[in-house]
C-alpha cells in the first residue's frame, strides 16, 4: 500500500461519507437535555475547518450520546465519526482510554501500533500519523468530545 | 515573452527544482505563499556572512563600511524596481509588518504623538477606514485594530460574483469621512488586479491616505509606485525569490518623515536623554534595532535577477500560465473556479473548490503525485465566506512555472474526485 493509500484506508473514506453521529445539535434549541451535558468547539485554524461536539450522560443509565456537526477534510470527519461510535459504544470510560490510545498513536510518526481492541476502526487512523500536517485533522473532534465530557461531568457533579 | 528554452535556463538557475517529492518531480505551484530562491539569492546570503559580515551604520571598520554598502545598495535596488526614491523604502521583517507599521503609526498619531506634523494623521470617531473583501487578513485585522484604538469605523468595499470589486457604491463608501483607503493590487487568491488608479482618484476627492498591499503584484508585474500615486504600499522579499525575514514599506518622503514610528530604540535616534528622544528622518526612524542585513544582500540580489529577466517578459510568462490553469481548471469536471477568467486582468494565482473533496484533502493527492499547491483559507477567511467556502485549493505560479507543471497538475487534479469515489 502507498503512504497515500494507508492514509485514506477504504474504512476512513466509508465513515468521511455514512458521518456517525453527524446530527441536529441540541445546543440553544431548547429541547430537553440531560442536566450531564456538554458541548465543544474547535477550530483548526490553519484551513478554518470547524467542529462542534456535544456529549450528553443519561442521569439514569450512565449512557452517553455524541452529536456533532461541522465541516471539515475527510479525515476530520471520518475521525468524528469514528469516535462517536466509540464513545457510544463503551461509555466516557472506554472513550478515555481510546483517547489517550489515539493521542499516542497521532503522535508516533509512522511507528505506532495500533490496539484494535482498544480503538476499533480508529486504528485506520495509523496511517495519518506519518502526515504531520494531518494529525491535527484527526484529533480535532477528539479534543472536541474530550472537553464536552469534561463540562458534562462537572455539570453532574460527578467528580470522577 | 520568454520563450520555453528561456524558461528553462531560468529553471536550471532554482536548485530546489531539481528535487523530486515522493519519487516524482516536484511540482511547485505555490509559489504566491512563498516563491523558491535563484542561487544567486542564497549566494548572496552567503557572501555576506562568508566576506562582509559586520553592524550597518555603526563602527567605521572597513567591514562595517562594507556591511553598510551591502545594506543601503540593497535598498537602492530595490528603490529602483518599484519606482520609489531611497528614502521611501524602509526595511520590515515582512509585509505584514509594514502593514501594522501603517496602521498602528497612525493609531499613534491619533494618541498625540509625533507631534504637530503629525496632527495631518489624526483618525477618530466619525471618521472611516476602508478596506476591501478581498484583503488578506495582513491587510484587514491592522485596520480593525485601528478602528478599535480610535473608534474610527471600518467599512469594505465588497466582491463581484466573478471576483472583481463591485465599486458600484465607491462613491458612497469612501466619503468624506474616509481617512484610509487599504487594498491590495492583485488577490493571492481570485487572482483579480484592482483598479488602482480609479481607487487613488477617488481616495484623492476625499483625502483618504491610500495604502496599497503589493505583495502579490510586485514580484508578478511590472510596479511604478509613484506612477500609481500611491501613499503607502508593502511586500514581501520572500514572495519575489528573495529571502524570507525581510519585507518592505514604501511611503511617499514626506509622509514617512512625519508618521510615528512604532518600533522605537536603537539606530533610530538623534539625540536621547533620560526623559525623550529625536527620531531620524525616514527611513532610519523606522528601523529600530539591528537589521536583517544579510536578507537584504539577498533581495538585493532578487531584484536584480528580475529586472535582468525583465518584469515586462516576467508579467506575460506568467499571464500565459494563468490562462493554462484558468482554463485547464475550468474543463475539469466538478471543479468550481473562484476569480475572473483568464481574459481578465489577473495574476496565475488561481483558487477553486473540488465539490464533494475538501481541499485538504485534494491537496494531499496532488501531493502524493509531487505537486505542491496551498489549501485552506489562504488567511482570507471573509473573502471565501462571501463565495459560500471556508477553504479552497490555490495553484499560483511564478517565473519558473512551466506549461508542462500545469499539465501535471491538470492531470492530477482530474484524477480527486475518481479517487475518493465522488461524481
Ligand atoms: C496579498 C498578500 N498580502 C499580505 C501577505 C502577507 O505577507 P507576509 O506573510 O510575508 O507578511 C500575503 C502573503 O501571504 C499576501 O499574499
Amino acid at each position: 500500500m502507498s503512504d497515500l493509500q494507508q492514509l485514506y484506508q477504504q474504512v476512513i473514506l466509508d465513515h468521511a461519507k455514512q458521518r456517525y453521529g453527524n446530527r441536529p445539535l441540541l445546543g440553544g434549541t431548547g429541547i430537553d437535555r440531560s442536566p450531564q451535558f456538554g458541548s465543544s468547539h474547535q477550530v483548526n485554524p490553519t484551513c478554518g475547518d470547524e467542529i462542534t461536539v456535544e456529549a450528553e450522560i443519561d442521569p439514569g443509565t450512565g449512557a452517553l450520546t455524541v452529536r456533532w456537526d461541522g465541516q471539515g477534510c475527510s479525515i476530520s470527519m471520518a475521525s468524528a465519526s469514528v469516535l462517536t461510535e466509540i464513545a457510544e459504544d463503551t461509555g466516557p470510560e472506554g472513550f478515555a482510554a481510546a483517547e489517550a490510545a489515539f493521542h499516542t498513536l497521532m503522535h508516533s510518526r509512522g511507528q505506532g501500533e495500533a490496539d484494535e481492541d482498544v480503538l476499533g476502526d480508529a486504528a485506520a487512523f495509523q496511517g495519518v500519523s506519518k502526515f504531520p500536517a494531518r494529525i491535527k485533522c484527526a484529533l480535532l473532534s477528539w479534543m472536541a468530545l474530550k472537553d464536552a465530557l469534561a463540562q458534562a461531568h462537572a455539570a453532574g457533579g460527578d467528580h470522577a | 515573452m520568454l520563450s520555453a528554452a528561456e524558461v528553462q535556463r531560468i529553471r536550471n538557475d532554482f536548485p530546489i527544482l531539481a528535487r523530486e517529492v515522493g519519487g516524482s518531480p516536484l511540482v511547485y505551484l505555490d509559489s504566491g505563499a512563498t516563491a523558491q530562491k535563484p542561487q544567486c539569492v542564497i549566494d548572496a546570503e552567503l557572501d555576506f556572512y562568508a566576506h562582509r559580515n559586520s553592524a550597518v551604520h555603526r563602527g567605521a571598520h572597513s567591514l562595517a563600511v562594507e556591511a553598510t554598502d551591502a545594506f543601503e545598495s540593497g535598498r537602492t535596488a530595490v528603490a529602483d524596481f518599484v519606482g520609489a526614491g531611497i528614502r521611501e523604502i524602509v526595511w520590515t521583517k515582512n509585509a505584514t509588518e509594514a502593514l501594522n507599521v501603517v496602521a498602528l503609526g497612525l493609531a499613534h498619531a491619533a494618541a498625540g504623538l509625533g507631534g504637530p506634523e503629525a496632527q495631518r494623521y489624526r483618525i477618530g470617531p466619525g471618521d472611516s477606514i476602508v478596506v476591501t473583501e478581498m484583503e488578506h487578513h495582513a491587510n484587514l485585522i491592522p485596520w480593525q485594530q485601528l478602528a478599535r484604538l480610535t473608534g474610527a469605523r471600518l467599512r469594505h468595499l465588497p466582491l463581484t460574483d466573478d471576483g472583481h470589486l463591485e465599486l458600484g457604491d465607491l462613491e458612497e463608501i469612501v466619503d468624506t469621512t474616509t481617512k484610509v483607503l487599504a487594498f491590495t493590487h492583485a488577490s493571492n487568491v481570485l487572482g483579480t488586479i484592482n483598479p488602482v488608479e480609479r481607487l487613488v482618484a477617488r481616495a484623492r476627492e476625499v483625502g483618504a491616505l491610500t495604502v496599497l498591499d503589493a505583495c502579490q503584484s510586485v514580484p508578478h508585474l511590472p510596479v511604478d509606485l509613484a506612477a500609481l500615486d500611491v501613499d503607502f504600499a508593502a511586500f514581501s522579499g520572500h514572495k519575489m525569490l528573495g529571502p524570507t525575514g525581510i519585507g518592505v514599506l514604501y511611503g511617499r518622503a514626506e509622509l514617512l518623515d512625519t508618521l510615528p514610528p512604532v518600533l522605537t530604540g536603537g539606530s533610530m535616534i538623534t539625540t536621547v536623554d533620560m526623559e525623550s528622544a529625536e527620531f531620524m528622518p525616514a527611513p532610519q526612524r523606522f528601523e529600530a534595532g539591528t537589521q536583517p542585513v544579510a536578507q537584504v544582500a539577498g533581495l538585493g540580489a532578487a531584484v536584480g535577477y528580475l529586472s535582468e529577466t525583465g518584469m515586462a517578459d516576467v508579467a506575460a510568462h506568467e499571464a500565459e500560465i494563468a490562462g493554462i490553469l484558468v482554463e485547464g481548471i475550468d474543463r475539469v469536471p466538478g471543479v468550481r473556479r473562484i476569480g475572473p477568467d483568464a481574459s481578465a486582468a489577473r495574476i496565475a494565482s488561481v483558487a477553486f473548490d473540488v465539490e464533494g473533496v475538501h481541499a485538504h484533502d485534494v491537496g494531499q493527492v496532488l501531493d502524493d503525485a509531487g505537486i505542491a499547491v496551498r489549501v485552506g483559507h489562504h488567511c482570507a477567511q471573509p473573502l471565501h465566506r462571501r463565495y459560500g467556502l471556508t477553504a479552497t485549493t490555490r495553484a499560483s505560479a511564478s517565473v519558473y512555472t512551466t506549461a508542462e507543471d500545469c499539465e501535471r497538475f491538470l492531470t492530477a487534479l482530474a484524477g480527486v474526485r475518481p479517487f475518493f469515489g465522488v461524481s
